[in-house]
């Protein structure tokens, strides 16, 4: 299916967002997750179905003020 | 008077009164050795999208946990609560701390703070347990209302962020630290020189957040050095208690005793 990865679109297998950031290349980095604007907690990972159009934000520690 | 010094935030005594942004920096190695001659104890950190091939925030956070300091995840680039409160969950998770500078931006011009949809966002975070430091402006109806709404903080700004421009409204921040003379007031944003940060420590202000005017100066870690001596000076001066200021001139050489030779 089809998602949008931080605002690019990406084709994925996966179904739940867990299996996405393993396929993605993600699942071993210090990361937050949303989707659709939504916060999802690691531990909610595994639980969250992905379905076609969803925008998924995966942010990490950056520098900030 | 108390004889120690320290500064106390939501119960953690840290060891300065300099707290440090992270961003801008030449390289991360320019970044660690300011972090370290600053002093600070505790440094402010974000969150960006991450992407699989740079892993650029992996080697970041990297470094931080290395340096031993405490971390303050913000919400720069919020614009509404719903936006800051949902970033202030994701750091929670990511950086392992209920500490949140909350930052909601309501002009981009001026990144002046959004001082109803702060209050709104800082209401929420307070009652999901998270400690929360408002950056806001020296308007003392917004601090009042942050402070009903649980924060234990405050961070008023100097002036615009990155802008350099010290204390910019002298009148209304003074105001702000006569009216809450028991919170902790953090000056965050504007401070460009030494000389500003002395200033805002010797009218009684806590502490300081500092990021530009150090991390954009020619030589950033000798500039975080001299940060922190403007700072340990202008608290050590207000712990003094500094004199009044007069109008006219009053001679410092006693005239008593004075030879008349004229």
């Amino acid at each position: 299916m089809n998602i949008q990865l931080n605002g690019e679109r990406r084709q994925i297998a996966a179904q739940d967002l867990a299996a996405a950031l393993e396929e993605l290349g993600l699942a071993a980095a210090v990361v937050a997750t949303a989707v659709n604007g939504e916060f999802v907690p690691v531990s909610a990972r595994q639980a969250t179905p992905l379905t076609e159009g969803d925008a998924l934000e995966v942010l990490s520690p950056m520098q900030g003020g | 008077m108390k004889t120690t010094d320290t500064l106390t935030l939501y119960g953690t005594e840290l060891r300065s009164r300099l707290l440090l942004g992270t961003a801008r920096y030449p390289s991360p190695a320019i970044l660690m050795e300011a972090v370290k001659a600053s002093g600070t104890g505790l440094v402010t950190v974000s969150l960006r999208r991450e992407s699989a091939g740079e892993r650029a925030g992996q080697g970041f956070w990297s470094i931080i946990r290395d340096m031993g300091v405490r971390v303050l995840p913000n919400t720069a680039g919020c614009h509404s609560v719903k936006e800051a409160v949902t970033t202030a969950h994701m750091a929670r998770e990511v950086f392992g701390t209920p500490w949140v500078k909350l930052e909601v931006i309501g002009e981009d011009d001026t990144l002046q703070p959004d001082v109803f949809a702060l209050v709104e966002a800082a209401r929420i975070l307070g009652e999901e347990g998270f400690e929360v430091f408002p950056y806001t402006t020296e308007d003392l109806i917004a601090a009042e209302r942050l402070l009903e709404a649980g924060c234990r903080v405050l961070m008023p700004w100097g002036s615009p962020i990155g802008s350099g421009r010290g204390l910019n409204n002298l009148f209304g921040l003074t105001a702000l630290r006569a009216r809450f003379p028991e919170v902790p007031l953090i000056i965050d944003a504007g401070i460009g020189v030494p000389s500003h940060a002395a200033q805002a420590l010797e009218l009684g202000f806590d502490a300081l957040l500092i990021n530009t005017a150090v991390s954009q100066a020619v030589d950033p870690v000798r500039m975080a050095g001299a940060f922190a001596q403007a700072v340990a000076a202008g608290r050590e001066a207000y712990r003094a208690g500094p004199m009044e200021p007069r109008d006219m001139a009053v001679p410092s050489t006693p005239l008593i005793g004075k030879a008349f030779l004229g």
